[in-house]
């Protein structure tokens, strides 16, 4: 267990300011008039002066920072854990008790923000005093960090033995009740130093942070001409007014709040709550009638529209209605261009061209002539952005004409008054009727329907394969809720246990570091079965894909 | 007649400007070379030029920074708790530990949902990383890294895959497979390759890039396949702590929060930034955009939270009590943006009402510091993640 390092060369950087912050609340409860009622504290014969009850210190932090008693013990116990304040009786462990157990202040020589290394030799001399002046009084972990530390530092014994005997002559000299004090008081800073096994350590800071800023590889010329750079640029940007800007979160807020399970609950339940995980299969990804809820925050935001497989389903519908599918498909293809692998770039910027911005093009997207002629120069050397321009425009048109059009429909009239409310379940009194957590299957697990071997994957422009489906066991399971009201217990624990060889292949592109991403079989572009709809990934089906999912029966009944 | 000295000068062609004029020697980077007498001027000028360059562009940066403090205060007419006043009050909250995930020996460290929300993913000290079914607590894989202090762990959106990184200074991609006979390890990916540390990861929208945050004070954009770096982002003067992505409608832009105490937001494309904050008094320790993606909040060590707007280019609110002492270590929003959960390393955890700025609940459990804190993709709950080696999902 490392105690936090010291800062280091170069700047000292502030490492715990939680420290100072202690001290302050430390020095507060001394204050004489606002501090903690301080008592005499009679233990045995002595008389210690100056010491506080635990209750008292709860109270006071009560009171000074109008929190709750749960709190401010829990505060206190802070304290004390850091070595603020020490017991006086039973000092080996550092709690709060709020009755009237004595404690003490520590003396700020022994604050943790003095940072002193607490080193070996420091520690050895105060175990060694603790052996002399009462045989058998180390604990069996300083028992064994005195043995360890005697064989370590062998050679310094006489000195370690000698320090002891000192210091223990010496405080001989003073009154018993000041003895009694500053063993104690050495005693809380070894406990916070060296915490005995069982207890996390309070000196432990995780990772050094900071250390590049003493290679001093950032304060440069280019370092300063790049803020400066930035600063330019934001001076220059438009802001809008903070009345405007906090109103929208209040909106937002407001619209939000009724499909926020944790501020509003969820129909029937809430998971975790109640262990029934029918709320998620109600709200699964690819669901046959969605929720009254979900279908309402189609109507919140475009994106939100985009987002959710099972609306962007029915809006490429509606837009199928209008003619003017090709947007929305143009814009998935974007997508997966912008976010799909470096390698596949070309091959797919190539694709896109030909269905949606060649002239005479299958599906061809009316794009607007400047953005189209900076788009086709563009395309002379294609990256993933090369695209950006044409998509924001398309989804811009979609967004302001082909969305607000969509909300007023028919088609999104109905799906409001079909969609489902479900009915409260109240958490199960009785534990022997509750049923057992089904485990769901792992996005990982191909799906079941696969035949064998998926055949070559990656060939141009008609590889079929998406790396991002995995499609077989989320659609049964949302059948089979569909069908019989109950998560099928059969998914799972069978198609963990079925275990059928997982053919997890590289995309082919002759790589064996490939990132292994199930390849799904190739299957003919006419084939209903092929529309699996898409579930954690926002790109949608495969855009080339001329077949269309409104003749899946899976989406209407 | 009185003595005269005279100068013996070579006349050739400089080797600066080429022109043909006397030529004195001089002596660049211990170069000898023969510069004419303007280039050996210019030359001498360029030194004091670079000497004096360094500190008036920190002053010039410094004056551009109030310049723009000024700016930003012209627009602020009213502040949010004001604003808030019509909002009703949220009533009490009760939230519980719903479930505890065990099975770490060391302190977690970071933690990532999956989409189908409830999978996580969990990295720790030891440099185990475990995925867990949260809802039925069982463990489903596990791989250790060749490494200690595993910071950044994370959840790809199709599932199938786990990215993290620690103190290798990588990001390494498992892909997971439920197949007995296969070591998850053989089939790693080494993605990022940085100077220091690993502090954060995220997947962007797809498995196929990621992005990185580094202790050497750059983020990093790659792709996973061929792991080539697509876009670098220097700007931090200090590490790198933390980052989230935008959910913007065009998708482009990501926030980072450093110990530089600043908060950046770049624009993925150009590698520019777009904006910075800079008011904490401490490391950040952690950023997450508000739902909209108009805002975001960040967790400090100096024991605040402070929520920026992007459009008002500006703070405005700041979540802190004089109770709270420890630092904040990791914030989320719910699902409406009405709360925000932050992690603390005092072991507790702190919801605050977003809108009002008041704290409406402390939640006791943990105990050790609260190192990482989700939640999760449909807002039913969060997990938190402790150095106490264990995890807690709330509701």
């Amino acid at each position: 267990m490392a105690a936090g390092p010291a800062p280091l060369g170069g700047h000292p950087r502030a490492q715990r300011p939680h420290l100072s912050k202690m001290e302050r609340v430390v020095v507060s409860m001394q204050d004489p008039d606002q501090g903690v009622k301080m008592r005499s504290q009679r233990l045995l014969v002595t008389v210690i002066p100056h010491a506080v009850t635990g209750n008292d210190v709860v109270e006071w932090l009560i009171q000074k920072y109008c929190i709750a008693e749960d709190e401010a013990l829990h505060l206190g116990t802070l304290l004390v854990q850091h070595g603020y304040l020490y017991p006086l009786r039973d000092p080996r462990r550092l709690l709060l008790r709020p009755d009237e157990t004595p404690y003490r202040f520590q003396t700020p020589y022994f604050w943790m923000s003095t940072l002193w290394p607490a080193a070996e030799l420091d520690y050895a001399i105060y175990l060694a005093k603790k052996n002399i002046r009462k045989q058998g009084a180390l604990v069996d972990h300083e028992k064994a960090h005195y043995d360890q530390l005697h064989r370590k530092i062998n050679h310094t014994w006489d000195l370690v033995v000698m320090q002891a005997r000192e210091q223990l002559r010496a405080a001989k000299q003073r009154r018993k009740g000041d003895r009694l004090v500053i063993a104690c008081q050495e005693q809380t800073y070894w406990l916070v130093n060296r915490p005995p096994p069982g207890v996390p350590s309070v000196l432990e800071q995780g990772p050094e942070r900071g250390s590049c800023t003493a290679r001093q590889v950032q304060m440069t010329v280019d370092f300063y001409k790049r803020e400066i750079e930035c600063c330019r640029k934001a001076l220059g940007r438009t802001r809008v007014k903070s009345s405007v800007c906090l109103e929208a979160y209040l909106k937002f807020s407001s619209q939000r709040g009724p499909h926020d399970p944790l501020l509003s609950g969820c129909l029937p339940s809430n998971p975790w709550v109640t262990d029934n995980d029918t709320y998620w299969a109600m709200n699964a990804p690819s669901v046959a009638v969605p929720t009254k809820l979900r279908v309402e925050q189609w109507a919140f935001s475009f994106r939100e529209l985009l987002e959710d497989p099972v609306g962007r389903a029915h809006f490429m519908d509606f837009l199928q209605t209008e003619f003017s599918a090709e947007n929305l498909s143009f814009w998935e293809a974007c997508e997966e261009l912008r976010h799909g692998g470096q390698a596949q770039v070309p091959a797919l910027v190539d694709a896109v061209y030909q269905q949606f911005l060649a002239p005479g093009a299958a599906r061809w997207v009316n794009i607007d002539s400047r953005t189209m002629e900076r788009t086709l120069e563009g395309l002379g050397r294609p990256h993933r952005h090369v695209l950006d321009d044409a998509q924001l425009h398309i989804y811009m048109l979609m967004k302001k004409d082909s969305y607000p059009r969509f909300l007023k429909s028919d088609l999104y009239k109905d799906l409001l008054a079909e969609a489902v409310v479900p009915l409260e379940m109240k958490r199960r009194v009785f534990p022997f009727m509750w049923k057992p957590r089904h485990s769901s299957p792992s996005l990982a697990l191909l799906p079941t329907s696969t035949s064998g071997e998926p055949e070559a994957a990656a060939e141009g422009s008609s590889q079929q394969a998406d790396p991002h489906k995995a499609g077989g066991p989320w659609t049964e399971l949302a059948e089979a809720w569909h069908s019989s009201l109950a998560p099928s217990p059969t998914f799972g624990t069978d198609t963990q246990s079925k275990r059928h060889s997982l053919v997890v292949t590289s995309r082919g592109h002759g790589g064996a570091g490939g990132c292994a991403t199930p390849t799904r079989p190739h299957q003919p572009s006419s084939s209903v079965v092929s529309q699996r709809p898409q579930l954690c990934h926002p790109v949608g089906q495969k855009w080339f894909q001329p077949c269309h999912p409104s003749t899946n029966q899976f989406w209407f009944k | 007649m009185c003595d005269q000295t005279f100068l013996v000068n070579v006349f050739g062609s400089c080797d600066n400007c080429f022109k043909q004029r006397a030529l004195r020697t001089v002596f660049k980077k211990s170069q000898q070379l023969s510069y004419c007498s303007i280039c050996a001027e210019i030359m001498a000028a360029d030194g004091l030029h670079e000497n004096e360059t360094l500190a008036s562009l920190k002053s010039e940066a410094e004056s551009l920074k109030g310049k723009l403090e000024e700016e930003r205060a012209k627009l602020h007419d009213v502040e949010l708790h004001q604003v808030a006043e019509r909002v009703e009050a949220l009533g009490q909250f009760v939230m519980k530990t719903r479930r505890t995930l065990k099975g770490h020996g060391n302190k977690v460290l970071c933690m990532d949902w999956c989409k189908d929300k409830r999978r996580i993913v969990s990295s720790s000290q030891d440099g185990k990383v475990i995925v867990w079914d949260s809802f039925t607590t069982n463990k489903e894989h596990a791989v250790t890294m060749p490494c200690t202090w595993v910071m950044a762990c994370a959840y790809a959106p199709s599932g199938c895959a786990i990215a993290c990184g620690g103190l290798d200074n990588k990001c390494s991609v498992y892909p997971l497979t439920f197949d007995k006979n296969e070591n998850m390890a053989a089939k790693k990916k080494s993605v990022a390759m940085h100077t220091n540390y690993l502090s954060a990861c995220s997947f962007t929208n797809s498995d196929m890039q990621i992005l990185t945050a580094s202790g050497d004070g750059t983020c990093a954009l790659w792709d996973v396949e061929s792991g080539q770096l697509l876009q670098s982002f220097h700007g931090h003067g200090a590490d790198v702590l933390c980052l989230d992505l935008a959910p913007s409608e065009t998708g482009n832009t990501f926030v980072s929060g450093g110990c530089d105490k600043k908060a950046m937001v770049w624009d993925m494309r150009s590698g520019q930034c777009v904006q910075a904050f800079e008011t904490h008094e401490s490391d950040i320790n952690s950023v997450r955009y508000y739902p909209s993606g108009d805002a975001f909040a960040s967790g400090s060590d100096d024991a605040t939270c402070r929520l920026y707007d992007l459009r008002a280019d500006r703070e405005v609110a700041i979540y802190s009590k004089e109770s709270i002492i420890f630092g904040a270590s990791s914030v989320d929003f719910s699902l409406s943006g009405r709360l925000l959960f932050a992690g603390y390393n005092d072991y507790t955890i702190n919801v605050w009402d977003v809108l009002k700025g008041s704290r409406v609940s402390i939640l006791f459990g943990h105990e050790n510091r609260v190192s990482t804190l989700r939640v999760s993709p449909d807002g039913t709950a969060f997990c938190s993640g402790s150095w106490d080696h264990t995890l807690r999902v709330w509701a």
